[in-house]
């Protein structure tokens, strides 16, 4: 069968891509829209390295067909930092030594952008539940959760 | 030079390869495409245990899109009856372990490979090969791999006169142990289980590679060592090492299991054979059933002791798993269970068992868990029946400078009573703790020490001075956990130069010197030592080049803040050379500035940890979660303390999920059934509180920043101090992991 | 798998037409969270995908006052979740649905894809048997409403006939003193099947039980409506016999089995506990409601 022609937009820019009806958008990101950011750990939902939003909501890319992308607007790790100036949560990141290997950072902060969007000022228990959907093997999540608290106090110091 | 006024290191500086990783631009393997690529996939045994009769591939072959498809016969043969080793890793059962070659040995080994146009092609050829299997009975667990009706995996194998699945044996012994026992007080001797555990590395294994129509092999994967992937690919495809370039991709995650390669030889036949570049990427699925996990053990353990605490005896035997072929880390429980401590008479010995399990891989401190759970659970026990404080009991013994290791060597520097007393003087393990919060709920607290050897090894730096002045380090080892952050600390303090003009990158078999695997706690001991030798030739250079210019002696110079300056008054007056200036006239002075400098390094002394730990548990749901955790560790000198934290931290966590919740389940056909991320579990986020890494700083006198390894020893010591916390906690010693909570339960309905 | 046709329907008569047409060849798509991961492992390998997420009463909610909801099957529980009179309404009904997987998870997964996805583990259902949701059904015959506890048939089975798609849940009006809550054992925090699944529905007057219901999952091959526990909690003040009672009702009602997630012996101890401690909190938001 003829591949499906999918119009969406990809972190603010509108896109166009081809898929079967059954690639994932995991699969549409990494292959034909060459967005290799988004991480394949498990393909099942399970690890949070391929998160991704679709109109501002969290999900996992690869729980997502690539012909629902249509029409709608899809944010992924490449589309997080304006130009050269990163993303306050990508910035602490590196200062805090918040990543190790480096392969779930790209669903971490995702994830984490998307918490701090919703609470602005989570507790360490709120950020532990909201990123309990992303899995790091090398942290053991403490530099982690200690870099979102930071960046979430900076970020409401600097939005005062 | 190890100096704590440090400008460099010591400090968080942000990784060199940081902005890459946080904005999705790095590339690991899988990132990796090339024009006209083809994708590789695995053909897997559907059974545990089968004689292969044959394999026809001509109804594959015949798929449109296919392109080449590989069996064992493409894979270099090696004789069982003759070892060829590379590391650690012996080649007979390399060969057979990328592809099963007599037989296939557990449920999901390799049996044959296609490449194709498309993934989808690849697993339809696959669906299509017809494999003539002989199925035979299969066996899983240890208990009944080593009983004497059971299946042998291995008819060559003998042990004791009779085929057998046990492959290997190791004893270490000191004294007498039978004499020693009869000076004890007390003696206690249990026996205990562990469940074998995945490294649980997030990304799957995968490779890129591009056999050229010159013979030239070009190959992107993710390993622990590039070396590694080209000296066993060489073996395994019989291409000569000078015709494989290995580039290291960026590697998410490893914990020792991508110390051996699986794909890599089976992705340049196949690219050899199809005259195309081949991609193979696993599957969550394929990692979970056929890559190495830790082993699985049986032991038990014996310690005897004084009234005063002085261990006079202890007997520990260890069956380890090895998965369908031999290769069990024996070292790891017989060697290091009972090495922190001077005891007079030891006898430690240790079975390696085959059963149709995926053969095992190296995980963080490899068997050194398994036997701390057990040597350091009796410890706990034979403090409380003596009355003595765990940790008093520990330092008692501490082994000493100058006492022979059981493993052999003498000890030179031993800090393993730093961390206890570390642990000891911690709030933490003042602190009171309410033991009963709430009805059914209940607390306990529980401490217990880890020793790992630690390494040394090969290890190549490159030093380059740019034409305008900066520099560029090349080092060859492959950076999971921020090694280019800690050796662009070491550049730039010894340079003395600001940070941001040193740049740290990963070499490949063509552009560095040999460098042996990211592994066994060497990466930053060894290359921040090559480095700096590396660095202080280029120093000597420069100072050269300033000599030449004032037209002075080399010795008349000195470097200091990045400036080549007058040793003294007598040698003159001259203005200071900075390294840009002296850059700018490299070429008329001599030539370019920069060297490498390839060492084998030793001086890698043993690492010592203590932890304490408070758990509570749910009494009626049986579950355990972990409250607070301090892990004390001496880390020689931390060259970048944010990424030293990182291993204590992982390694705490990855002990944790080993003793509360990780495990390995196969359905009754020998299949895994647990392959997922959902029901392996690992820890979230939630499961876990945050880990108080103390690092004590005590110079390791044989390096030159004091450094010594850190990576492996924090994976050793929670097994059992979480169990001791439990026991604390409940009043009942458990000896079998992971404390799940149906475990738990059944354990407490138990007397 | 290149030959699977995609449809995105815009109407229910349209989504029934196609799926009855495929005659058992297509599958729904809601969230897709089970979906994907079963086409993934190759365990589902529909001709025709029929996503039903552009029809507005599948993704619709609906308050129909007094507490009373509908709420269309594939509203996902993220969406769910910011409703704050349905949160307010139905706490323990939400607490089941986003319960679901990860926060990742629960910006795709549906009520209406766990009850057809048919896993006795699945955690909105044991909630919504408490609650006395009616689920509507449109198929080629036209729509019927069936009680949620009798949607699941057995692991993986459901008893919807050929072409038949769950359309809306309907929760009824809560009296004053309504209150409902749902737990769940699982090994971990969160990321996790239930081992066991439990939701209990109260209604006080006085402290007095009034009306109860109780759903339990993951220890039969289908989520259970517990009447005989229910019937234990209603009279009573939830005082310690009373709960001890329906506890024992929840722990005879279990039909467990070995697995991966847990034993029978630790299903049937956890279902009882569960029961103790989910009835508590439901007491609670009745108490304040």
């Amino acid at each position: 069968m003829a591949k499906i022609h999918v119009s969406t937009t990809v972190n603010g820019e509108p896109v166009e891509f081809l898929c079967d009806a059954s690639s994932s958008m995991l699969d549409a990101l990494r292959g034909p829209l060459g967005l290799t950011g988004t991480k394949e750990g498990c393909g099942t939902g399970d690890c949070g390295a391929c998160s991704i939003t679709v109109d501002g909501r969290l999900m996992c890319s690869c729980l997502m067909l690539a012909v629902e992308a249509e029409g709608h607007e899809i944010a992924t790790i490449e589309g997080m930092a304006q130009g050269d100036k990163l993303h306050p949560l990508q910035q602490k990141f590196l200062e805090m030594a918040a990543l190790q290997c480096g392969i779930c950072t790209p669903g971490v902060l995702i994830s984490a952008r998307s918490l701090l969007e919703k609470n602005p000022d989570p507790t360490e228990e709120e950020v532990r539940f909201g990123l309990a959907g992303n899995l790091c093997r090398c942290t053991g999540y403490d530099k982690i959760v200690r870099a979102v608290l930071e960046t979430a106090a900076e970020m409401r110091e600097a939005a005062r | 030079m190890n100096d704590m006024t440090n400008k460099w290191i010591g400090q968080r500086t942000i990784r060199p390869d940081g902005a890459d990783k946080v904005t999705g631009r790095a590339q690991y393997s899988a990132d990796v495409n090339m024009p006209g690529m083809m994708w590789g996939k695995v053909l897997r045994s559907p059974h545990a245990h089968a004689r292969i009769r044959g394999i026809d591939t001509s109804k594959a072959e015949a798929l449109p899109g296919v392109k080449a498809i590989v069996t064992a016969k493409d894979i270099v043969e090696f004789p069982v009856d003759k070892s060829v080793m590379l590391g650690i890793q012996d080649m007979r059962w390399m060969c057979r372990n990328v592809m099963a070659r007599e037989k296939a040995l557990f449920h999901g080994h390799p049996v044959a490979a296609v490449a194709a146009i498309s993934e989808e092609v690849a697993a339809a050829a696959c669906a299509l090969i017809e494999v003539d299997y002989e199925v035979l009975p299969h066996v899983i667990e240890i208990e009944d791999a080593i009983k004497p009706d059971a299946p042998i995996l291995h008819e060559w194998n003998k042990h004791e006169g009779k085929s057998s699945n046990i492959t290997g044996t190791m004893v270490l012994k000191t004294g007498d142990v039978e004499a020693g026992f009869k000076d004890a007080d007390v003696i206690v001797e249990r026996s205990f289980t562990t469940r074998p555990v995945h490294q649980g590395y997030i990304e799957p294994h995968s490779c890129t590679v591009s056999y050229a129509a010159d013979g030239r092999v070009t190959i992107w994967s993710s390993s622990q060592g590039q070396f590694m992937v080209r000296a066993m690919t060489s073996l395994l495809t019989g291409i000569p090492q000078s015709n494989i370039r290995a580039i290291p991709a960026e590697i998410g995650g490893g914990f020792g299991g991508k110390t051996i390669i699986y794909l890599e030889p089976v992705a340049v036949m196949l690219s050899k054979k199809s005259g195309r570049p081949v991609k193979m990427v696993m599957t969550r699925d394929e990692v979970q059933r056929a890559t190495g996990p830790a082993p699985g053990s049986m032991s038990t353990v014996k310690i005897g002791a004084k009234k005063d605490g002085t261990i006079v005896a202890a007997q520990a035997t260890f069956y380890v798993q090895a998965g369908g072929l031999p290769g069990a880390p024996l070292r790891g429980p017989v060697g290091c269970s009972l090495s922190a401590y001077a005891i007079p008479n030891v006898l430690s010995v240790g079975y390696e068992v085959v059963s149709n399990r995926s053969k095992v891989a190296a995980y963080r401190a490899p068997g050194g868990p398994h036997g701390a759970f057990a040597a350091e659970s009796v410890l706990d026990e034979i403090a409380e029946k003596l009355g003595l404080d765990p940790l008093d009991l520990r330092i008692r013994n501490s082994a000493k400078p100058g006492d022979k290791a059981l493993y052999g060597p003498t000890f030179g520097q031993v800090t393993f009573k730093e961390t206890i007393e570390a642990i000891k003087a911690h709030p933490h393990y003042k602190a009171p703790l309410d033991r009963n919060p709430r009805p059914g709920v209940k607390r306990g607290r529980g401490v217990a020490s880890g020793f790992w050897y630690n390494a040394g090894g090969e290890s190549s730096v490159q030093v380059n001075i740019t034409e305008d002045g900066n520099v560029v380090v090349t080092t060859g080892h492959p950076d999971i956990g921020g090694s280019r952050a800690s050796i662009s600390n070491v550049v730039a303090e010894l340079l003395g130069v600001e940070h941001s003009r040193v740049n740290v990158i990963i070499g490949d078999t063509m552009t560095i010197g040999f460098s042996n695997l990211t592994g066994g706690s060497r990466v930053t001991f060894a290359s921040a030592m090559v480095a700096t030798a590396s660095t202080e030739k280029v120093i000597g250079q420069l100072k050269e080049r300033a000599a030449k210019i004032w037209n002075i002696d080399a010795e008349a110079v000195k470097w200091e803040d990045g400036m080549a300056l007058p040793a003294g008054d007598n040698a003159g007056k001259f203005p200071p050379l900075s390294l840009k200036e002296l850059a700018a006239k490299a070429n008329e002075m001599g030539g370019p500035i920069g060297t490498q400098v390839q060492l084998n390094t030793t001086g890698a002394d043993p690492g010592f940890a203590t932890h304490v730990v408070d758990v509570e548990v749910d009494v009626d749901l049986g579950i355990i979660r972990v409250l607070r955790y301090t892990a004390a560790q001496d880390v020689g000198r931390a060259l970048h303390p944010g990424y030293v934290e990182g291993q204590i931290q992982g390694g705490v966590v990855q002990g944790i999920g080993w003793a509360l919740s990780e495990e390995y389940l196969y359905d009754k056909n020998g299949k895994v059934d647990n392959a997922t991320f959902l029901d392996y579990r690992m820890p979230v986020c939630s499961d876990v509180p945050m880990i108080d890494a103390v690092m004590l700083e005590i110079p390791n006198p044989k390096h030159p920043q004091g450094v010594r390894g850190v990576g492996e020893a924090p994976i050793v010591p929670p097994l059992a101090a979480i169990a001791n916390a439990v026991y604390d906690a409940l009043g009942k010693r458990f000896s079998a992991l992971p404390m799940s909570p149906p475990r738990v339960t059944e354990r407490l309905e138990q007397p | 798998m290149t030959d699977i046709r995609y449809l995105a329907p815009r109407t229910l008569d349209e989504a029934v037409g196609a799926f009855a047409a495929a005659a058992g060849g297509a599958r729904i798509l809601a969230g897709g969270t089970d979906l994907l991961v079963q086409m993934r492992a190759g365990v589902a390998k529909p001709g025709t995908i029929i996503d039903i997420k552009k029809i507005p009463e599948m993704t619709a909610i609906e308050d129909l006052g007094g507490g009373a909801f509908r709420i269309g099957a594939a509203v996902s529980g993220a969406v769910l979740a910011e409703h704050a009179g349905f949160r307010k309404a139905w706490p323990g009904v939400l607490e089941a649905v986003n319960l679901i997987g990860s926060k990742q998870v629960q910006g795709r997964a549906s009520p209406g894809g766990n009850l057809c996805n048919a896993s006795p583990a699945g955690d909105s259902v044991p909630a919504m048997v408490a609650a006395g949701a009616v689920v509507t059904i449109q198929g080629p015959n036209g729509r019927r409403e069936l009680p949620v506890e009798k949607v699941p048939a057995g692991p993986g089975r459901t008893n919807l006939t050929p072409g038949e798609i769950v359309v809306s849940f309907t929760l009824p009006a809560r009296p004053k003193g309504s209150g409902d809550a749902y737990l769940r054992m699982i090994p971990r925090t969160e990321m996790d099947i239930a081992v066991v699944g439990m939701g209990v529905n109260l209604v006080l007057e006085g402290g007095v039980v009034k009306a109860a219901r109780v759903g339990l999952g993951a220890v039969a091959p289908t989520v259970l409506l517990v009447e005989d526990a229910a019937r234990a909690l209603i009279g009573s003040r939830l005082d310690d016999a009373a709960l001890e009672a329906a506890a024992a009702a929840c722990r005879a009602a279990c039909k467990p089995i070995n697995d991966k997630r847990g034993t029978i012996a630790y299903r049937i101890k956890v279902a009882g506990v569960l029961l103790k401690r989910t009835a508590a909190i439901a007491a609670r938001r009745a108490g304040g409601n």
